[in-house]
């Protein structure tokens, strides 16, 4: 792998080897250290479970039960390892594939299905999970994301050592840092002070492209120029991710302004089910990263000492299964919305166009179901 | 009542709403010391302080989208974009969030923004300071579009918007900026103040209103044409030609009903916008008229407005704006046709 520019692997904090064991970091490791066994366990358990999640919707999509799926396989160290960061004074402003963070934010995963079986454009409550709704928009939620940290600083939710205390973590992708809302939200966050964590998963495509199209250097150095303090980290290493994630945390909710995580990662699947990896990249890089699997990573460490069980495995297992069948069945439950909904919520107050607009409809099936009636 | 400029009767209504609720804040290019290129925050940072009436980066996508984070916490940030053609770097999120951020969470978020726009020309000014763009918005569901004629209605107006759930494009006629009116202060307060605000609010900005009554031609105006709609209905009225002049106030929702009550009695009208005629407000409008009273109709609705052409050099911005020469000449083929 190359060893400068954006696909370097060089200066990541890693607090876990690729093959399981564990390193110390002198600056980070300290913000591991309250990861003990269970907790670790807790880890490995929602990677396994979001992953089996992930290859369910896959297939669900193969069988036309969905329109379209937004795979986030190969990603889950840095979803999870992040997530577990948070609190729930936290808030959350996902992109589009956080599938494993929205499930630390207590979002029942079959629920995002919603949005791509085409019922709705939003399918959880923002305010009760800390976790905004997803943005397909590339980057366009980085100033969301910004305004509504300024916007915790203002209410006073920064800087007491409350645990009331909180701040925003934006994820967005490599692809995104080309965009000017990135840099628009990376310029309004440093000039407030905004208590925001911008955390870049760097999974090396933005479809096709690869981070080389998008940067001559490591993304997490872009950081520096906007006066905002950066960290590269190995994005499929839970624990430093995790690590990372608590020390910028830190950082913004004490008041001391933005910070920039990058961790480097790799899209194990395609962009979308809708795309074809194999027409712009090798079997030996995916052979490469397959060995990088953030899952196994994990689990050999905690099966080397002795804190990762048969049982526990096989517990993961059939809980996992069990989720793969409870998706499938609601999923399949689901039935078409009214279509009449498709006039709900365009307002909050009533707009003489909407609601001319769906008389005229409503009118227009019921003369279908007079014909009915007459027939 | 009071005698105030429309910049003045904004600046009036601005001051009011920040008063009446703390969760008011400003946002804009030169909005602070400065008090804005057109003077409309004059004093208000002053009194307010710089947290209220924030000088932001420049980057007006920035502006609109920290300003959809902060209303997601439930604060009501009035955006000033500097110039109508300088709202274009903020389309993306106006168009793509903004406006469709209540839809996309079923309700459950509301986004009460409101961006004030210095819109329309005939001030002489350079490129990108003189565009009416107000039907991009109006094509966007989700979006409000307001504009106000009257020192009267800019202060009013700008309340309500800043009242409403809804994000609202509030367009100001820069060329009126100037012009003087009687403006009465208590009624808008006490409706602000009573149950139902929102609701109260919302429904009134959206409504036109008879500007001057009339029998043989319906001349349909908002904002910046009012002005010389009025003038043309006077000339007219010299010729014998009896003109009702309405003032639309409202591009979305646009109220049709109102237009469609004179249509139906004048059969004939004639609209007259800045804003290019194609694809344009008068299009949307005399299409309804068509579809809703075509059988009372003397004579085609026409328009009068701006070319499908750039807004050109101010010396040829007279020949592109409506005149009161084009607006006589249209009433004078509705009448004759």
């Amino acid at each position: 792998m190359s060893t400068h520019g954006p696909l370097s692997e060089e200066g990541l904090v890693r607090l876990l080897s690729h093959t399981g064991e564990r390193l110390d970091h002198p600056d980070f490791g300290r913000y591991a250290a309250d990861l003990d066994p269970v907790r670790l366990r807790r880890m490995w358990h929602d990677m396994t479970v979001v992953r089996a999640f992930d290859q369910e919707a896959t297939s669900l999509q193969r069988q036309g039960e969905l329109g379209l799926w937004v795979q986030a396989v190969g990603q889950e160290a840095a979803q999870i390892g992040s997530g577990h960061a948070l609190r729930p004074s936290d808030f959350v402003f996902p992109s589009y594939r956080e599938h494993a963070v929205a499930h630390t934010r207590g979002v029942d995963l079959p629920e995002i299905l919603r949005i791509f079986r085409g019922l709705q454009h939003g399918a959880w409550d923002p305010a009760a999970h800390g976790f905004h709704l997803y943005t397909l928009v590339i980057g366009a939620h980085a100033l969301h994301a910004t305004g509504y940290a300024m916007a915790m600083a203002r209410d006073g939710l920064v800087g007491t050592g409350q645990d009331s205390d909180g701040a925003v973590v934006c994820y967005f992708g490599d692809g995104a840092t080309s965009q000017g809302d990135v840099n628009e939200a990376l310029t309004f966050a440093a000039v407030n002070d905004a208590p925001i964590v911008f955390f870049v998963q760097n999974n090396q495509f933005a479809i096709s492209e690869s981070t080389t199209r998008q940067s001559r250097v490591p993304l997490a150095q872009r950081g520096a120029g906007f006066g905002v303090p950066s960290v590269r980290v190995d994005g499929n290493d839970v624990i430093a991710s995790y690590a990372v994630t608590q020390w910028a945390l830190q950082h913004a909710r004490s008041g001391a302004g933005p910070v920039l995580i990058e961790a480097f990662t790799y899209r194990m699947g395609a962009h979308t089910t809708s795309d074809d990896p194999t027409r712009y990249r090798s079997h030996a890089d995916e052979a490469y990263w397959a060995e990088r699997d953030p899952i196994a990573r994990l689990e050999a460490y905690l099966r080397s000492i002795g804190e990762l069980s048969d049982e526990a495995v096989e517990a993961a297992r059939a809980e996992a299964k069990e989720l793969g069948r409870r998706t499938r069945e609601t999923v399949k439950a689901w039935s078409r919305p009214e279509t009449a909904t498709m006039f709900d919520h365009v307002y909050a107050e009533p707009h003489a166009t909407v609601a001319a607009e769906r008389a005229w409809f409503s009118r227009y099936e019921r003369s279908f179901a007079d014909q009915g009636a007459h027939a | 009542m009071t005698t105030m400029t429309m910049a003045g009767a904004i600046n009036r209504g601005l001051r009011a709403a920040m008063e009446r609720d703390p969760k008011v804040l400003l946002m804009g290019e030169d909005i602070g010391q400065l008090g804005g290129v057109f003077r409309v925050t004059d004093g208000l940072w002053k009194d307010f302080g710089g947290d209220r009436v924030m000088d932001t980066p420049l980057a007006e996508s920035g502006i609109v989208g920290t300003a959809i984070g902060m209303a997601m916490r439930g604060y009501r940030p009035v955006i000033e974009i500097q110039f109508d053609g300088f709202i274009f770097p903020a389309y993306n999120q106006i168009t793509t969030q903004l406006a469709k951020m209540h839809y996309r969470s079923q309700g459950m978020i509301t986004l009460p923004v409101v961006i004030r726009v210095p819109f329309a020309g005939g001030i002489g000014a350079v490129e990108h300071h003189s565009e009416s763009p107000e039907a991009l918005f109006a094509h966007t569901a989700g979006l409000r579009v307001i504009s106000p004629a009257t020192p009267q209605d800019a202060f009013d107006m700008i309340q309500q918007a800043i009242a409403s759930p809804d994000p609202v494009l509030f367009l100001e006629p820069k060329a009126r900026y100037w012009d003087k009116g009687e403006v009465e202060e208590s009624r808008i307060a006490a409706q602000l103040e009573g149950e139902h605000a929102a609701a109260a609010a919302t429904a009134e900005m959206s409504r036109g209103r008879v500007a001057r009554e009339g029998s043989d031609v319906t001349l349909v105006a908002y904002g910046p044409t009012m002005r010389l709609a009025l003038q043309a209905a006077e000339v007219a009225g010299a010729d014998g030609t009896s003109v009702e002049v309405i003032d639309l106030r409202s591009v979305s929702p646009l109220d049709s009903d109102t237009v469609l009550r004179s249509a139906k009695r004048t059969g004939r009208v004639v609209i007259v916008h800045e804003a290019p005629t194609a694809f344009g407000p008068g299009a949307e409008l005399s299409a309804r008229i068509t579809e809703q009273a075509f059988f009372h109709l003397h004579a085609p609705v026409l328009r009068v407005g701006g070319f499908h052409a750039p807004y050109p050099g101010s010396k040829l911005e007279h020949d592109y704006l409506p005149s009161l020469d084009r607006v006589l000449d249209a009433v004078d083929r509705v009448m004759t046709h």
